[in-house]
């Protein structure tokens, strides 16, 4: 399956452009597709196949979609292109599986049939497959919109086939540089996603290689940013601001606070804390309060427009709960996910979630449209199948009603009821004590995370493996400050790199007790000590999988679920 | 006090990619560890040039972060000419590597140059050279890493690589078997890892190298929690390596 997946990569980088920038076609419309003579019975064929996969526990659950793939090319396009609302599309670095099912368990709580990919289906032929379970025979998708999570490179591969409505695109940072060639690159790749969208994309006004997409997107489509209160944006130092221990250690020599290298003052040289030249603008000081102030070219720039209006913005946050601001008034909500960084996802959920309701306020009424149809007309196009729809189905146009004038209070209870997808912050008890199962795939993950979930309190665990889908090359370490964990230690390091992770940590001078490659007994040992004491596991994508297979022998845990 | 070393970060702002500053905290945490003071000195485009450097480290960068520094580079390139030639140790990874060389011709055919401090060329290509990789060293054993370069780099005659791989498809050129480049007391590599933490022997020599040139002798003044915790290191690192050793591509 990796191989594929590899190869499939390969094309959607190396391809480029997505099919056209026509502007106004239908969502979903498809780019030259084919609809073969068997194309009805797809459904029929794919949902066989899928069957035979699975009682021979054989090809995973991508073979379905290759197969589908080669005899009916089109059907992604066909299948997703008469839903009525289209297909929301969530890319990005990190945060797409979290932000994915906000989205859609928003969606559904506030009454519209949601059709999304499995957590970590994140391609292609994952959506593909996924559809099929679906479908009906006569080809047919019972759901008012798709949302669906796909990987950067793959989501140019499938706007070639399908033009989402909507796009969420949410950050580009360092993340398998092995897989995608550099940060720049990945940020292209995203803006093929901008220009393939017909109704609005929403985009991150914090991170300037996301807000500048907004040139790309077509003319008659919309842009809307989420964003973060100055006094957050601290806690999301640019990807450009290596915040690594040595970068910050200087900064603290420059400062004349405690640090532990041993790097003696240098006269106002000590350069790695200096950003000199002109003072930054306001926001931009803010930005870096906590940050060392390397990579300060970005700011000078591209610095993020505090102009730019977002339409929700993250204004605080605590323990459970957030304030953001919308249409200039706050207001607070429970929430049932933790940690600053989910919190902003949750605002870039919002945000995606008013822009379709906009869409579903005009076309909730069903309208006899006569005359010269002129309504219809640019951008608007795209909705003419979506109004006659709504004349002939009563409870579609119920659903978009209900849905479009939902308020903000049902918007904020659909937000309270999100739980953290899974290994995003999901805690599983164990031995009456919370574990939290924390996914680190990034420098600026790992970072975020550890300054999101205090260590204080808590047993820390870290587990890293180097299979392909966690990335071989173990350089990223190196660009994480761990030195906030000097104060507690680490109690138990494992995953096949357990050894780079402990000679990372003792580099920072953070006190390791146990190491070792063999996951399953260290997770065993790990949580069966100091029973009660809440724990965080900090594990790569395959450590993942394994950590909660071994938790699932000590207690129940829940399947990777989708929705809510 | 300790006596201090003078440590020059060259570019962290824009050639700090894949973790390389590791290297700088490898070298600083031992340095400090074998009881000196190390000074750090982190030098971007436009900042004043230290009075007094003694050991510098390079990263590797995006193609952008490189266009970034490239005049900054050829303003200081005598000085650092003149560094390498007077035998100030210097490790240059990936991009700074090939920066280093004589010139960098882009697969368009463009030819962009070099400072010339070692006797190599880099010639783009499509393909790009990526995984894990060991190489073997007379003066350092294996050495063990991750590279991730698209050029290929040719030594001229008189060049000595680094170390030599195993495997066509790896190394500088993917043809000869030969991987960096070692001229006097300056070595550059296409190896990340980062390639200090587990190649504690490069490290070791670079800072050796910088101490004997500043104070005539390499003489640790170390308490013996201090011998104990580089021992640690080296533990670690050794387990570290066993299983780097191991790993696919």
């Amino acid at each position: 399956m990796m191989v594929e997946k590899t190869t499939e990569n390969k094309d959607a980088v190396s391809g480029g452009g997505t099919a056209g920038n026509g502007g106004n076609g239908d969502a979903g419309r498809t780019v030259g597709a084919r609809r073969p003579w068997n194309a009805g019975l797809t459904p029929a064929i794919g949902k066989t196949v899928r069957w035979a996969s699975r009682l021979l526990h054989h090809g995973g659950s991508a073979f379905p979609g290759r197969v589908v793939e080669q005899i009916d090319p089109g059907f992604l396009a066909r299948t997703l292109g008469r839903l009525p609302l289209g297909v929301v599309l969530v890319s990005g670095t990190n945060g797409k599986t979290t932000t994915t099912r906000m989205v859609a368990s928003m969606l559904a709580d506030l009454g519209l049939k949601v059709f999304t990919n499995p957590t970590g289906s994140n391609f292609t032929r994952g959506v593909v497959s996924a559809l099929l379970e679906q479908v009906t025979l006569g080809g047919g998708l019972d759901a008012d919109i798709a949302v669906l999570e796909l990987d950067e490179a793959y989501a140019v591969h499938f706007v070639r086939q399908v033009r989402p409505r909507y796009a969420l695109l949410l950050n580009v940072m360092r993340d398998q540089l092995d897989r995608f060639g550099e940060i720049d690159n990945t940020a292209r790749l995203l803006g093929h996603v901008a220009e393939a969208t017909t109704g609005t994309v929403v985009l991150n006004r914090e991170d300037p290689r996301i807000a500048r997409l907004a040139g790309l997107s077509p003319d008659g489509t919309d842009v809307r940013y989420f964003g973060l209160s100055a006094d957050l944006r601290r806690f999301f130092p640019s990807d450009d601001d290596m915040a690594t221990t040595v970068a910050e250690e200087a900064a603290s020599v420059a400062k004349g606070a405690a640090q532990s290298l041993g790097i003696v003052e240098d006269d106002g040289q000590m350069g790695v804390g200096q950003s000199g030249g002109a003072a930054p603008a306001q926001s931009a000081s803010a930005r870096h309060a906590s940050g060392s102030a390397l990579g300060d070219d970005l700011l000078d720039d591209d610095l993020p427009d505090d102009d730019l209006p977002a339409d929700v913005t993250l204004i605080g946050v605590g323990d459970h709960h957030a304030s953001f601001a919308i249409d200039g008034r706050t207001a607070d909500t429970a929430v049932k996910l933790e940690g600053v960084y989910n919190l902003y996802n949750a605002a870039a959920a919002l945000a995606v979630v008013r822009a379709v309701q906009l869409d579903a306020r005009h076309w909730a009424v069903p309208m006899v449209c006569g005359g010269d149809g002129s309504i219809f007309e640019g951008r608007n196009a795209q909705f003419r199948e979506l109004a006659v729809k709504v004349q002939y189905d009563s409870a579609l146009s119920d659903r978009l009603r209900h849905f479009g004038y939902a308020g903000s209070d049902a918007l904020f209870t659909a937000v309270s009821h999100v739980t953290p997808a899974f290994g995003r912050g999901e805690t599983i008890t164990v031995n009456g004590a919370d574990v939290q199962l924390l996914l680190v795939k990034n420098p600026m993950g790992f970072r975020l995370s550890l300054g999101s979930f205090p260590p204080d309190g808590h047993d820390t665990m870290i587990v890293i493996n180097d299979e392909y889908a966690d990335g071989r090359d173990m350089s990223w370490l190196w660009d994480v400050d761990f030195t906030s964990l000097r104060p507690t230690g680490v109690a138990m390091v494992s995953g096949t790199r357990a050894w780079d992770m402990a000679l990372r940590l003792e580099y920072d001078q953070v006190k390791v007790d146990q190491t070792g490659t063999d996951l399953e007994s260290a997770v065993a040992r790990f949580v069966k000590e100091h029973p009660g004491r809440p724990k965080h596991i900090y594990c790569t994508y395959t450590a993942m999988l394994r950590v909660r297979a071994e938790l699932a022998k000590l207690t129940d845990v829940a399947d990777a679920g989708v929705g809510r | 006090m300790g006596k201090v070393i003078d440590v020059m970060s060259l570019y962290p702002k824009d050639m700090n990619i894949y973790g390389d500053s590791g290297n700088v905290l490898v070298v600083l945490r031992r340095l400090a560890l074998y009881g000196f003071e190390p000074r750090l000195h982190a030098y971007n485009q436009g900042d004043d040039w230290p009075e007094q450097v003694d050991l510098i480290l390079g990263g590797g960068g995006q193609d952008t972060g490189q266009a970034k520094i490239t005049d900054d580079l050829f303003r200081r390139a005598d000085r650092l000419r003149d560094l390498a030639a007077g035998g100030t140790p210097m490790l240059m990874i990936c991009g700074m590597f090939q920066l280093f060389g004589e010139y960098f011709e882009t697969v368009g055919g463009e030819r962009l140059d070099g400072i010339g401090v070692l006797g190599a060329y880099t010639v783009g290509q499509e393909h790009r050279m990526i995984g894990n990789l060991v190489e073997h060293s007379d003066d350092f054993g294996d050495i063990i890493g991750y590279e991730n370069h698209s050029g290929q780099t040719f030594l001229r005659e008189g060049t000595l690589p680094l170390g030599r791989v195993d495997h066509d498809g790896t190394g500088n050129n993917g043809e000869d078997h030969t991987e960096g480049a070692r001229v006097g007391n300056v070595i550059g590599t296409y190896m990340h890892g980062s390639l200090l933490p587990k190649n504690p022997k490069i490290a070791d020599h670079l800072i050796r190298t910088a101490v004997i040139n500043r104070y005539g002798e390499f003489e640790p003044d170390q308490t013996s929690e201090q011998m104990f915790e580089l021992a640690r290191l080296d533990a670690l690192a050794e387990e570290a390596r066993k299983v780097a050793a191991t790993r696919p591509r």
